[in-house]
């Protein structure tokens, strides 16, 4: 059963670990990705640096959304413990947005199954993010085909 | 029919409301129906749905398709290709 939260507020990586393996003798590898918010050198101008990142999100759907991902992810690598971890509201650059664990016996189903974890997240839970520029503008984030195509190789 | 309809990002930005409830005609069978029925309601529907390529939805919390059958008391949503992660 996995653990998820949907929260304001930062999470602490090695509280979340602990959590996971506590009394455990029986797993052999974790997989771990933190996403975190960055500037977006990408955009070039100066007044279009991201100043903030505002997630919004369907509370309704949301859980259930990460429950079938996860769900997903138990089944297919048999894991022996999960952890996703999805903020919400506005954060800065350099704050923590996403956390996942994957626990297994061995390396390469804890690898995997964070890897699909994390591009199935950017694919199918509602989130939306806005980014916020030095000039006072915010876009909403328009979704990529490179973040579909790396949901679609699970 | 009696639906809750929610929006979410930029389609909440544009209608100007997060959510309402909306009576449309019998007429409305689909999610499909649905859209042609908001784009007619005012402007600010017709801002917000002009580009359909960009919209995605949902009925009763689960990802649907344009399709999609409705049924009366249902929850649809409408929001832009997900982004979180």
């Amino acid at each position: 059963m996995a653990r998820i939260s949907v929260q304001t507020y930062d999470f602490d990586i090695a509280d979340e670990i602990a959590r996971l393996t506590r009394g455990r003798t029986d797993i052999g590898g974790l997989g771990c990705f933190i996403g975190v918010v960055r500037i977006d050198k990408a955009h070039g101008l100066v007044e279009r640096t991201v100043t903030a990142l505002t997630l919004e999100h369907y509370p309704a759907m949301t859980l259930r959304a990460i429950s079938r991902i996860t769900d997903e992810a138990e089944r297919r690598w048999g894991l022996l413990g999960c952890t996703v971890i999805h903020r919400v509201g506005r954060m800065l650059p350099g704050e923590n947005i996403v956390l996942v664990l994957a626990a297994s016996a061995h390396r390469q189903a804890a690898l995997d199954a964070t890897g699909f974890l994390i591009d199935w997240l950017k694919t199918k839970a509602p989130f939306w993010k806005r980014e916020e520029y030095q000039n006072g503008d915010g876009v909403w984030v328009e979704a990529r085909d490179t973040d579909d195509a790396a949901a679609a190789r699970w | 029919m009696p639906l809750s309809v929610l929006y979410f990002a930029w389609l909440r930005e544009r209608v100007g409301v997060s959510e309402e409830e909306l009576s449309p005609p019998d007429s409305v069978t689909t999610v499909a129906d649905l859209v042609l029925y908001l784009s007619n309601l005012d402007q600010r529907h017709a801002d917000a749905f002009k580009n359909q390529a960009t919209v995605r939805c949902a009925v009763n919390q689960e990802f649907a398709e344009i399709t999609t059958v409705l049924r009366p008391g249902d929850e649809v949503a409408f929001f832009p290709p997900v982004t979180g992660g």
